[in-house]
């Protein structure tokens, strides 16, 4: 791959300008046409039977146009499990589920109408801690659960709150507890934390009279909109279209739909009109996914000489009111259950268990920083119970070609040691640093892997129209959220079809004209739409040498395209232009060779499977994709302030397509680690959301954000699109960790939570005295 | 029924008299009745920095502000900080340095980053710091856009 000419290069960013300039579109900068403003009426107890509502002031309140309740719109959704309704019917199941929605000709109208609607609850008991969700005696959140339709890949277990129950089961674990010299046993917690993307949830329906509906949604996935609402609404896909705009930040929590239905019976009653939802910042953080929080016990064997033999993982997850997708991130962690390293016996048991918390959903990560947290925890632990080194801990048992997963899956394109020792030669490991001015140091480690969780039939597919000229479009239905798609994936066309980047135009999507996307989720899209791409340019670099061939009369193997004309490498006479080739190509005695050039190309995995229900063994990754994160701080004893003096990153991209724009997400990413690690924790009393706005949920800034050092390591992925893999999400994943080891290495403490707040810390130093 | 006021004002270079409804913030105004839609919204509380616009120079929160107050003054907002569709020296910085991701909290940022520029042609690290702490990127960027603001000052 010697000879690339795009990939691999840091060419601007397709909406580089647009974003600077303030002319980049979201979804609230469109003009759609005449508007209804949308408002939620929200539950405000956590558990309960809805006993009345009544919608009679607010609907005579001046401007408002209609009120919605659960009863006149029982629809159901869900991804996976299809657990939700638009609106609460009959009960709720968390602290401000909608239970009404208002339309009104103004915003403020439509708030002030949603005060008037009363409505009567009879409260029921809450379940608020998973673990004591999984008891017999505890309340029932979901009555129906053995009634619901679920993916059958996940096993929720009838009249409890447990809506899934994944098992791994490796090798032998009484064996491998027998052959160990040490066990080591620890709980860990990590709560509940907001992704918080800068643009709030946001979506628009339109009831058009000849029965379509038009979407316009800050969505990650068009296609997953059209797919859940056309079946929770019973209307065919071709009557529902799903318009994306720029979105302001994903992170998982605008997968799936969620608030897109809840507008549908209103824009029915209004043709031509635009129904619009825009959830404030407290709405946003309370009513939509959180990364559900995980109460876990890890138990591991291991030999004097640092080799585990293994691991017996119980993970229980608070899934929140409803998990049509969490019970995806609890199975995800399941399979993934041995992190980064190596362990033949292995028994994981991951629950995911319905309370009364906010929904739980996915977040950048889904399920690994909270799984991992315990290994790169346990693995400081075992280090120090054998008095050795940590690094060497994990390179001992770290991945390496041939390794299985905990799912048994044989790994092979990976550098799992080099990403570890980047990161540890960088922050100087191995040498401690003395305290100074009474502030103790300490450095730390942790690895990373994840795969995309993703089903086995999640496709992607692309289109590329030639124009006259010879430049091109690229259609695809990702979503651009910040990632650099839109880049990347122009790169990855550039590069297969040899017409440079500043020529190839490409969009967000939209679901009535540009193909299938399953979703912009799990860090795939460089590798499933960038295939698909890659694809759809060699079909249609295939055409141009055919058309061309033709037009030349000569042979096809001759030729080469060099982004401006096909040549022949044999006869320098013979030579067309790509616009002779692309217009409408035509003999010189005016007989016609071929239309409009168009490339199509798709994809579907073909190396993962399903998985042994029993055992959790099989193939489930796409792809693996390792990395690390190595931190150096200094703490303060007297305020318990952890100051961050190093940090370094690496990740093994297997070949950046944009190195600028992976170092990006590359950043990016740990500075969303270290947010959560430092600083972020949502907060709940019997259900209540305390922390719903930005003074009281902090995340990081730029004055507490270091210097990072980043390294892109490239262990070429045998079926990537040039050797690519995904990374977006995968470097948050060791930071929390690594600053936790580091603050352990530091003080002599040991840390089973986070974030690491100077009050818990301080804590910690004064415990240990 | 609404109350309305007419003020005066220059928004990016251009005189303007237009009514504005008593009690809506400026953030509203600038994007609904100016529809200069590249101010954004990401809190209206003064928490996250995405509507930061220039008031007289000074880097304000257009969502505590009123649209009232913009009376007698000078705006500017992203879509004036480019001079004849030339970018400003902070936006192709920003540029060159990818120090953008989903570029929602990007304009809030560039006219912050541009308001310090302006009072400090030579940022340090810590000035930077400071005059952006205001401005919330979900997306992380904040080590490329400390580059780019300091890459900003040295090509002065
Ligand atoms: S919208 Fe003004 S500070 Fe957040
Ligand atoms: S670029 Fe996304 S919030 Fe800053």
């Amino acid at each position: 791959m010697a000879d690339l000419k795009t990939v691999g290069t840091s060419v601007p960013r397709k909406d580089a300008i647009e974003k600077v300039t303030g002319s980049a579109e979201f979804i609230e900068d469109r003009y759609m046409g005449p508007m209804l403003y949308a408002k939620m009426k929200k539950s405000t107890v956590a558990h309960g039977k809805i006993k009345n509502i009544d919608t009679t002031r607010a609907l005579k309140h001046p401007g408002v146009k209609a009120v919605l309740t659960g009863k006149e719109y029982p629809n159901r959704i869900g991804l996976y499990l299809i657990d939700r309704t638009f609106l609460a019917v009959d009960k709720v199941r968390f602290w401000g589920e909608p239970v009404a929605v208002v339309a009104a000709v103004t915003e403020k109208a439509a708030a002030e109408a949603v005060d008037l609607i009363e409505v009567e609850y009879e409260e029921l008991p809450g379940v608020f801690d998973p673990r004591e969700g999984m008891k017999p005696d505890a309340p029932i959140i979901h009555e129906d659960l053995a009634n619901y339709e679920i993916v059958p890949i996940f096993y929720p277990e009838k009249g409890t709150n447990i809506a899934n129950h994944f098992k791994v089961r490796k090798g032998d674990i009484d064996k491998g507890f027998a052959e160990a010299d040490k066990i080591i046993e620890r709980d860990y917690y990590v709560p509940q934390m907001q992704h918080v993307p800068i643009e709030t949830h946001k979506a628009a329906v339109q009831w058009s009279l000849d029965g379509k509906l038009t979407v316009w949604s800050t969505a990650q996935s068009p296609n997953v909109v059209r797919q859940l609402l056309a079946k929770s609404l019973d209307m065919p896909m071709h009557k529902i279209r799903v318009i994306s705009s720029y979105i302001g930040g994903g992170f998982g929590c605008k997968a799936g739909a969620s608030i897109e239905g809840l507008l549908v019976p209103i824009a029915q009653k209004f043709p031509g009109h635009i129904v619009r939802i825009v959830f404030n910042r407290e709405e946003d953080m309370q009513g939509t996914f959180t990364r559900q929080a995980l109460y876990s016990k890890l138990k591991t064997g291991v030999k004097k000489d640092g080799r585990i033999t293994a691991l017996q993982y119980e993970m229980v997850w608070d899934g929140g009111a409803y998990t049509e997708y969490g019970v995806n991130i609890v199975r995800a962690a399941g399979y993934s259950s041995t992190g980064a390293y190596d362990i033949p016996n292995v028994k994981t048991d991951s629950y995911c268990v319905y309370t009364n918390n906010s929904i739980g959903g996915p977040v950048r990560g889904f399920g690994m920083c909270e799984m991992q947290w315990g290994i790169e925890r346990q693995l400081e632990e075992i280090a120090r119970e054998l008095g050795m080194d940590p690094l060497e801990v994990r390179l001992i048992n770290g991945m390496k070609k041939g390794s299985t997963t905990a799912s048994g899956q044989v790994i092979h394109d990976l550098d799992y040691d080099k990403c570890l020792k980047v990161v540890a030669d960088k922050i100087g490991w191995g040498k401690k640093e003395e305290s100074r001015d009474g502030k103790y140091r300490g450095k730390g480690i942790a690895g990373l892997v994840k795969c995309p969780a993703q089903p086995s039939n999640a496709a992607s597919s692309a289109m590329i129209r030639i124009n006259e000229d010879g430049t091109a479009h690229v259609m695809i239905g990702a979503t651009e959220m910040g990632q650099g798609m839109l880049t990347a994936i122009s790169q990855i066309a550039s590069e297969a079809l040899h017409i440079p980047v500043d020529k190839i135009d490409i969009k967000v999507p939209d679901t009535d004209f540009t193909p299938y996307e399953w979703q912009s989720v799990g860090s795939r899209i460089t590798y499933t739409c960038g295939t698909s791409v890659k694809r759809a340019a060699e079909d249609a670099l295939g055409q141009i040498y055919r058309v061309a061939a033709d037009l030349l009369e000569t042979p096809q193997e001759d030729l080469s395209f060099d982004g401006k004309k096909v040549f022949s490498a044999k006869n320098p006479d013979l030579t067309a232009t790509i616009r002779e080739v692309a217009d409408s190509c035509k003999k010189c005695t005016g007989e016609g060779i071929a239309g409009p050039i168009i490339g199509r190309g798709s994809f579907v995995p073909t190396n993962m499977t399903n998985l042994d229900p029993e055992t959790g063994q099989g193939n489930p990754g796409l792809f693996y994709c390792f990395g690390a994160t190595g931190v150096e701080v200094e703490v303060d004893p007297e305020t318990g302030v952890v100051k961050i003096l190093q940090l370094a990153c690496s990740i093994d991209a297997g070949k950046a397509v944009n190195p600028q724009l992976c170092t990006a997400q590359l950043h990016g990413g740990t500075i969303m680690g270290l947010s959560t690690a430092l600083y972020e924790e949502v907060r709940f009393d019997k259900g209540i959301m305390l922390n719903r706005n930005f003074t009281d949920y902090k995340i990081a800034t730029i004055d507490n954000t270091p210097h990072m050092d980043s390294f892109i390591v490239e262990t070429p992925e045998t079926n990537g699109p040039y050797g690519a893999r995904g990374i977006g999400e995968q470097p948050m994943i060791g930071v929390a960790p690594a600053i936790a080891n580091a603050v352990s290495d530091a003080l002599g403490v040991d840390f089973n939570t986070f974030p690491l707040t100077p009050e818990r810390v301080w804590q910690a130093i004064k415990n240990k005295k | 029924m609404t109350e309305k006021l007419v003020i005066n004002f220059t928004v990016n270079g251009e005189k303007e008299e237009k009514e504005v409804i008593i009690g809506q913030t400026l953030l509203k105004f600038i994007r609904d009745e100016l529809h200069l839609t590249g101010t954004k919204e990401g809190c209206e509380i003064g928490e996250c920095g995405a509507c930061v616009v220039l008031l007289d120079g000074k880097p304000v929160n257009s969502c505590l502000i009123l649209g009232v107050e913009l009376d007698g003054k000078d705006l500017i907002t992203i879509e004036g900080l480019s001079k004849n569709g030339e970018l400003d020296r902070v936006q192709k910085a920003f540029i060159d340095h990818a120090a953008f991701q989903c570029g929602y909290c990007t304009p809030g940022m560039i006219l912050a980053a541009r308001a310090l520029l302006d009072r400090k042609p030579n940022p340090t690290d810590e000035d930077i710091n400071e005059a952006l702490s205001g401005n919330l990127c979900r997306c992380g960027a904040y080590q490329e856009i400390r580059e780019a603001v300091k890459a900003s000052a040295e090509k002065k």
